[in-house]
């Protein structure tokens, strides 16, 4: 009950509230008191400098509490396939049992979250891992790319032009994450972007933006002050498949081994 | 996406959700395939022109024909499984000299104009002329635009076009091990696939190119002398018996090298590697590759062809029950190394990249990448060697002869030549 | 030099020179200017739509629920979790409303019992709690307080809970081994619960004097396990031989 009324005065109040209490209302009354968020991000876009940043992640694994979100987040965010078989990032389940044996999955990525297990006997232990492109500062991807459609961006950021790739598929291939796809309507290869429409707008990427517990902690890797600075400081770091030496820039808090 | 579907059902472990669609298809299958028998028939050419093995004189041109028809197909399976092919002229156009891939165009380029249609070129230059002086009509044209409007038949020239031959030939079979083993090096330089992932991936391909190259020289030798109801030079297809028993020697060698390699290294990776083959390849790999492709040839070769006992096999055969036997083992090897390309481009992604899951591989019967157009592919080849024998017949009673007086003596080696020889073998 | 070689390099010059000339006209624009690739490419990409407004953008007008938000356990759960894409809305918030998600669907995300969430993480069995019921008709997920403070530990301990149940120590009280602050339950991660701090407190039933039941295994603690406390090697949720 309690719930609904504070919604419906919230809706009413809204607009004298905001220009009330939120600082950012000086701004919005320069862009011309109708609060417009695409004015903001255009003025933040147009100075933005690539060469002044470099981007990287951080994964909390202990927070992830699998709820898919931000598979969700980033289907819509990104226009990916609502089919199960196209990711540009997606959550495991881990269940390591006493004799130390494991097992795996990803249902439909967990973008519906996951269903009720049926080992629970046994278990040692269990966790979730969220998966997504890692952004290597060495990429196979970009190594075996025979025409350079896709490449690395001045701030560190692996794209792919569409309008360019020639959809040979070597680079997904070569990706040992399982990151890329080939879209089966542009017939091109896809990936994670870390959103690079919105971080170039000083937003945050859309899985990052709804995780709910704050297990993504996305960064400039160039910032000395950020949550992704104090997470590098404070946590002890672990990257996936660190003996391929990709260097990847997505960094795993209490990774388990098992994680592959 | 019904197929998607499909295959998510027979998953067995755990795939990463982007690997349900297997990327690589029959088509790529094909690639390696047909570019193995391009190498491989090219060595055996070589062979006539540079070392000399005058037993194999009957398939030298024949070879070359075979090679060139294989080339020109090549590509068209790359080409065909690009999801934008009207994009691949880009290979040319900003090539990334990082991408063993993007080699791929200048590699073939090379190859095509510089070793193959250069060395047929020299080669046919003085029967082209003379051909074209006795004939009419289209074939008379045809012969005439292709000499570049050189008419020249002095002596100088025509020595000039057996040393030329001779030199390209050199060049080309560092050419022909390039064209392969960098075949080999697409997959071998993929460090995520640990299937892939081997030094020796490029020279194993390399001998398997060489041994398909000589099964197909030797089928082809002898359905060709049958359809042209001519007589079959015993001398020169138990030599090649010979060189493809010994090929595949070193071809199984290696492949048994790597096995055990792999095997006691075991690293992270033999858990899965080993239900690969134990599954899903179980079939394509112990018994089509390795038994029927390798082992039993291997042992009919042994025992029929002069390969181990030149003067006196080890079972003296009457020469049509050798024929046959020949016939068989060579088939066999074709299916062998088509299995192997198989088992590397297919099995390569039935297993997930986080070592925990197989997935399987369900062929297209009809569609862009199905078995139809594969086969298609495949048949192509021998279209075109058809047409490339009507044009420029490679049989040796079909080669025209300047008058007596100008030839000179073939096949005799200059002492520098013999050292760069020396050296390139 | 031999007539047949200049005429062969004639014809590869016409085809050199045809390839470079078709290069010149076919390189794309940007091709190059800031690495191996169309620089116009990043700028495509940059101007993708944005559907994420973030969470910033909505406590612009909806201030009110944005300041409570900010100060519950909700607090790092954006607006947009629950609520959708919203970049739509704030362009014409009254064309475009966004979905409120008042089923009983949208919470068990987050909150259905799974092991293999953290511990401590809020769950309970959408099957046995409060069935039928819209979630909403007790919890304000704008201001996630529990109706009571939960009066069984399992609440957000789920997996300990369940693990116990069907454990030797399924009789046993959470209480009876941890002292737990009245303070944990309201802001957990700050005042911890307490584990026994001695090997004497196991030995209240296990040592070989203990005054306890007859069933119960007794160790020797004078010869048994040293230097450690007695769950530094048992896990007292699940002891041996269940």
């Amino acid at each position: 009950m309690e719930g609904r009324e504070d919604r419906k005065q919230a809706g009413m109040k809204s607009r004298r509230d905001f220009l009330r209490t939120w600082p950012a209302a000086g701004l919005a009354l320069l862009v011309g008191l109708k609060f417009k968020a695409v004015e903001l991000w255009a003025a933040a876009e147009a100075a933005y400098n690539p060469r002044e940043h470099r981007y990287g992640m951080g994964i909390d694994v202990a927070k992830c509490i699998g709820c898919g979100r931000c598979v969700e987040a980033c289907k819509n965010e990104n226009d990916v396939p609502r089919e199960p078989f196209y990711f540009r990032t997606w959550v495991e389940r881990y269940f390591i049992n006493g004799s130390g044996e494991t097992t795996v999955d990803s249902p439909n990525g967990g973008i519906e979250g996951f269903p009720p297990t049926t080992q629970e006997k046994g278990i040692l232990r269990t966790f979730f891992v969220p998966k997504l492109c890692n952004h290597c500062d060495d990429p196979p991807c970009v190594q075996v790319c025979p025409v350079g459609a896709t490449f690395s961006t001045e701030d560190g950021v692996i794209l792919v032009d569409k309008d360019y790739c020639v959809g040979c598929r070597y680079c997904v291939q070569a990706c040992p994450y399982g990151a890329r796809f080939v879209d089966p309507r542009t017939k091109t290869a896809e990936k994670c972007t870390f959103c690079y429409h919105r971080i170039t707008k000083g937003m945050q990427p859309a899985c990052v933006e709804v995780c709910p517990t704050g297990a993504r902690v996305f960064g400039d890797l160039k910032q000395r002050s950020s949550p992704l600075a104090r997470f590098q400081r404070f946590r002890k770091l672990h990257t996936l498949k660190p003996h391929l030496n990709t260097k990847p820039k997505v960094f795993y808090a209490d990774l388990d081994e098992e994680v592959r | 996406m019904e197929p998607l579907a499909e295959i998510l059902k027979q998953v067995s472990g755990y795939i990463y959700p982007n690997e349900v669609e297997l990327h690589w298809s029959i088509l790529i299958v094909l690639y390696p395939y047909l570019t193995g028998l391009v190498a491989g028939a090219f060595i055996l050419a070589s062979l006539v022109r540079v070392f000399n093995v005058k037993e194999l004189q009957p398939t030298y041109r024949l070879s070359l024909l075979a090679a060139l028809a294989f080339l020109i197909v090549a590509p068209l399976p790359l080409l065909a499984h690009l999801g934008h092919p009207e994009r691949a002229f880009e290979m040319f156009l900003t090539p990334n000299v990082h991408s063993a891939m993007a080699m791929f165009g200048f590699v073939y380029a090379w190859y095509l104009t510089v070793v193959l249609l250069l060395e047929i070129w020299f080669d046919y230059r003085k029967d082209m002329i003379l051909w074209s002086e006795q004939e009419t009509g289209l074939r008379r044209w045809i012969h005439r635009i292709l000499t570049l409007g050189v008419f020249d038949l002095t002596e100088k020239a025509l020595r000039f076009d057996r040393n030329a031959g001779r030199i390209i030939t050199i060049v080309g079979i560092p050419s022909a091990f390039l064209l392969h083993g960098y075949v080999g090096f697409i997959f071998g330089s993929v460090k995520a696939n640990p299937w892939w992932s081997s030094v020796l991936m490029p020279i194993v391909f390399l001998f398997s190119a060489i041994v398909s190259g000589i099964a197909l020289m030797l089928l082809l030798y002898m359905f060709t002398t049958l359809i042209r109801s001519k007589q079959i030079d015993m001398i020169c297809l138990d030599k090649l018996a010979s060189f493809l028993f010994y090929a595949l020697i070193v071809d199984f060698s290696l492949e048994m090298l790597d096995f055990i390699h792999r095997l006691y290294e075991a690293e992270e990776s033999i858990r899965i590697l080993g239900q690969l083959v134990a599954s899903r390849l179980f079939i394509s790999l112990v018994i089509v590759q390795a038994l029927m492709g390798t082992i039993i040839p291997l042992i009919l070769l042994a025992l029929v062809s002069p390969a181990l006992h030149p003067r006196r096999p080890l079972l003296k055969l009457p020469d049509e029950l050798r024929r046959m036997l020949y016939l068989g083992a060579a088939t066999l090897i074709q299916i062998g190394i088509f299995s192997t390309r198989w088992n590397v481009v297919i099995g390569g992604q039935l297993f997930s990249k986080s070592l925990r899951g197989l997935t399987v591989y369900k062929m297209q019967l009809l569609g862009g990448e199905g078995l139809f157009v594969a086969g298609l592919l495949l048949m192509l080849p021998f279209v075109i060697l058809f047409v490339l024998i009507k044009l420029l017949p490679p049989w040796l009673d079909a080669e025209a002869h300047v008058p007596a007086e100008e030839i000179e003596p073939e096949g005799v080696l200059q002492p520098e030549e013999a050292a760069v020889i020396a050296t390139e073998a | 030099m031999p007539k047949q070689l200049s005429r062969l390099i004639i014809v590869f010059a016409v085809l050199a020179g045809g390839m470079l000339f078709a290069r010149h006209r076919l390189l794309p624009k940007t091709f190059g200017e800031r690495g191996h690739y169309r620089a116009a490419a990043v700028t495509t990409i940059q101007n993708l739509p944005v559907k994420y407004a973030g969470r910033e953008v909505c406590a612009g007008c909806h201030a009110e629920i944005a300041a409570m938000h900010s100060e519950n356990r909700h607090q790092s759960v954006s607006c947009e979790v629950c609520h959708g894409p919203a970049a739509a809305h704030t362009e014409s918030p009254t064309e475009v409303q966004l979905p409120k998600p008042n089923k009983r669907a949208g919470c068990p995300l987050c909150h259905r019992y799974d092991p293999s969430r953290p511990t401590g993480f809020p769950q309970i069995d959408p099957q046995t709690h409060n069935p039928m019921k819209p979630c909403i008709t007790c919890h304000n997920p704008h201001r996630p307080e529990t109706p009571h403070v939960p009066g069984e530990c399992g609440a957000c301990h789920g997996e300990i809970a369940r693990t116990k149940a069907v454990s030797r120590h399924a009789g046993l009280d959470c209480n009876q081994c941890h002292n737990a602050p009245v303070k944990h339950k309201i802001t957990p991660r700050e005042v911890r619960p307490e584990k026994p701090r001695t090997r004497a407190f196991c030995a209240k039933c296990h040592g070989s004097d203990a005054n306890s039941p007859k069933e119960i295994p007794r160790i020797n603690l004078e010869t048994h396990g040293g230097r450690y406390l007695c769950w530094q090697c048992h896990y007292p949720h699940m002891p041996e031989g269940v």
